[in-house]
């Protein structure tokens, strides 16, 4: 078992996320920043369907009972293991007893931290994927454990990684969303000539950006949102559904952003710019 | 098939969107679950999709790879334009209790003030017709119900609550439904259905489908704390019966 001895800011475990529920409402849920969580479990020679802990901004303090490997990623968090440096992106032995604590956030927002083998937290209806009211929490609390499988030895093909780091670019590649055609000249010219600023109300569920579009009035029957789909609202305010967002809604749907893209903002805070950039599908 | 004239669009890498005419008709909605019923169980049976109908349009969306656009819509509108087969999948008519006691009941007042009627009525319409599920979402477990009577067509609440309970039945604009689960909303309340619309320890944990039907009726403060431990168990089994379109 890890010991939760301090939670973070948001400390949950997810996977790939959770498939063939769209159509009752359920959002995929999964890792937010789906290139770096991949990478981490590659280093482990995990299943792609292994789950991670995905740590935002402020890192938990976690010990483990048992040996295992574990890799970190995804944003720059400074952590330490019984005081010594652990590198990102590079398998590293962990002995029973080891504590495992994060420092201040350098760059990025969210985290991973895989295990050899994966986090146990139970399937639920297909994933281990932390979503209320699937799982019965949605982030890890201090005195929480979570169980992992002992691993005493791992001999990795490849034991670090250098990982291009993506975590300071600010263009998001898109595509033409299905209501984009209903986009006026002056609405263009501000999606793609500003930058817009990442607001305070920006979650596993969506991003809502400051800057605002011209508002419109166009009226649409809901149908279905996807985990990158931007929404623009009468007012004109831009939301970006991410993993936990909600599988319909009723606002017009005029950007969808690429994967990479989805992964980039996952990386990006409260504060932080970002720029749509139009890409053939 | 081919009944109606139909817009196909890329959505994503991963995903595709087809459009029926924007319309909320019965006779649409039929139409797409012809469809989607084929897709599931001809066209892409087997296949890594989801299948989301909503309205007047249904999303697929490929679960690991992306789609090579012009090959798959084409595709698809062969498929559609293909002759009707008959029809494989069934539709369910739920009948669901509704508790509108004064203390779950809680904009019954005003609604009924706002439509001229008295609470009673206001009862009494809602459970004498027949809903059609158009759309799940918002929620795991959230119905758009359309074909309230106009009398019950209310604005949502102009200032949202932020908790609004489990199972609350609510009303806004042309449509009516249940809270699956405690939530921030801004319907409407007029009462509290016991039976859980979501519940992750079921194999199918949300038993209704789009397509389907609903009808409330009206049960006392007992039946529903009653409904509500058989509930809790998992004992209870919402009524149903196969509706023909």
């Amino acid at each position: 078992m890890l010991k939760v001895l301090k939670a973070g800011l948001f400390t949950t475990i997810q996977d790939q996320g959770r498939f063939g529920l769209l159509n009752k409402g359920v959002p995929v849920a999964g890792y937010m920043d789906t290139y770096s969580a991949s990478k981490v479990n590659a280093l482990l020679e995990n299943q792609p369907d292994a789950a991670v802990m995905e740590i935002t901004m402020t890192g938990p303090s976690l010990q483990f009972d048992q040996d295992t490997y574990i890799c970190l990623g995804g944003a720059d968090i400074p952590a330490s293991l019984n005081n010594g440096q652990v590198d990102r992106y590079k398998v590293t032995k962990i002995k029973k007893g080891d504590i495992l604590t994060f420092g201040k956030l350098q760059r990025g927002f969210r985290g991973y931290l895989a295990v050899k083998n994966g986090f146990q937290t139970p399937v639920v209806l297909g994933s281990r994927s932390f979503f209320i009211p699937v799982t019965p929490k949605d982030h890890l609390k201090k005195g929480d454990t979570v169980a992992y499988t002992k691993v005493s030895h791992f001999d990795p093909k490849v034991s670090e990684l250098k990982v291009d780091s993506f975590l300071g670019e600010n263009v998001l590649y898109v595509t033409q969303g299905p209501e984009y055609e209903l986009l006026d000249d002056k609405q263009l010219e501000v999606l793609f000539s500003k930058a817009f600023t990442v607001s305070n109300e920006n979650n596993r569920m969506a991003y809502q950006l400051e800057e605002k579009l011209p508002g419109h009035a166009i009226s649409m029957l809901t149908s279905a949102t996807l985990p990158g789909t931007v929404q623009l609202t009468p007012s004109g305010k831009l939301i970006v559904l991410m993993k936990d967002g909600q599988t319909t809604g009723g606002y017009p749907r005029i950007l969808q952003l690429s994967d990479e893209a989805i992964s980039l903002m996952a990386q990006k805070k409260y504060g932080d710019k970002v720029r749509f950039k139009l890409r053939k599908p | 098939m081919s009944t109606y004239e139909i817009s196909i669009r890329p959505f994503g890498v991963h995903a595709i969107l087809m459009e029926w005419p924007q319309r909320v008709e019965e006779a649409i909605l039929d139409d797409i679950l012809q469809f989607t019923w084929f897709l599931e169980e001809v066209g892409l049976k087997g296949a890594n999709w989801e299948i989301v109908p909503a309205y007047n349009s249904v999303t697929l969306i490929h679960r690991e790879r992306p789609i090579v656009f012009e090959e798959f819509a084409k595709k698809l509108r062969d498929w559609y334009g293909r002759p009707a087969t008959t029809r494989s999948g069934k539709r369910w008519l739920w009948r669901l209790p509704v508790c509108y006691d004064p203390e779950f009941a809680i904009d019954l007042p005003e609604v009924a003030d706002r439509s001229g009627k008295t609470e009673d009525e206001i009862v009494r319409l809602h459970t004498s017709y027949t809903y059609t599920l158009y759309c799940i979402g918002f929620l795991p477990g959230f119905m758009y119900l359309g074909g309230l009577p106009k009398e019950l067509e209310i604005p949502r609440k102009p200032q949202p609550r932020s908790k609004v309970a489990k199972g609350a039945v609510g009303l806004a604009g042309k449509q009516t439904g249940i809270y699956p689960q405690e939530s921030p909303g801004g319907w409407n309340i007029i009462g509290r259905c016991p039976v859980p619309m979501f519940d992750p320890k079921k194999e199918e944990p949300c038993f209704i489908s789009v397509g389907d039907k609903v009808q409330f009726y009206a049960i006392e403060r007992a039946e529903y704390d009653l409904h509500k431990i058989e509930a809790e168990v998992g004992i209870y089994k919402p009524e149903k019966s196969e509706w023909d379109a």
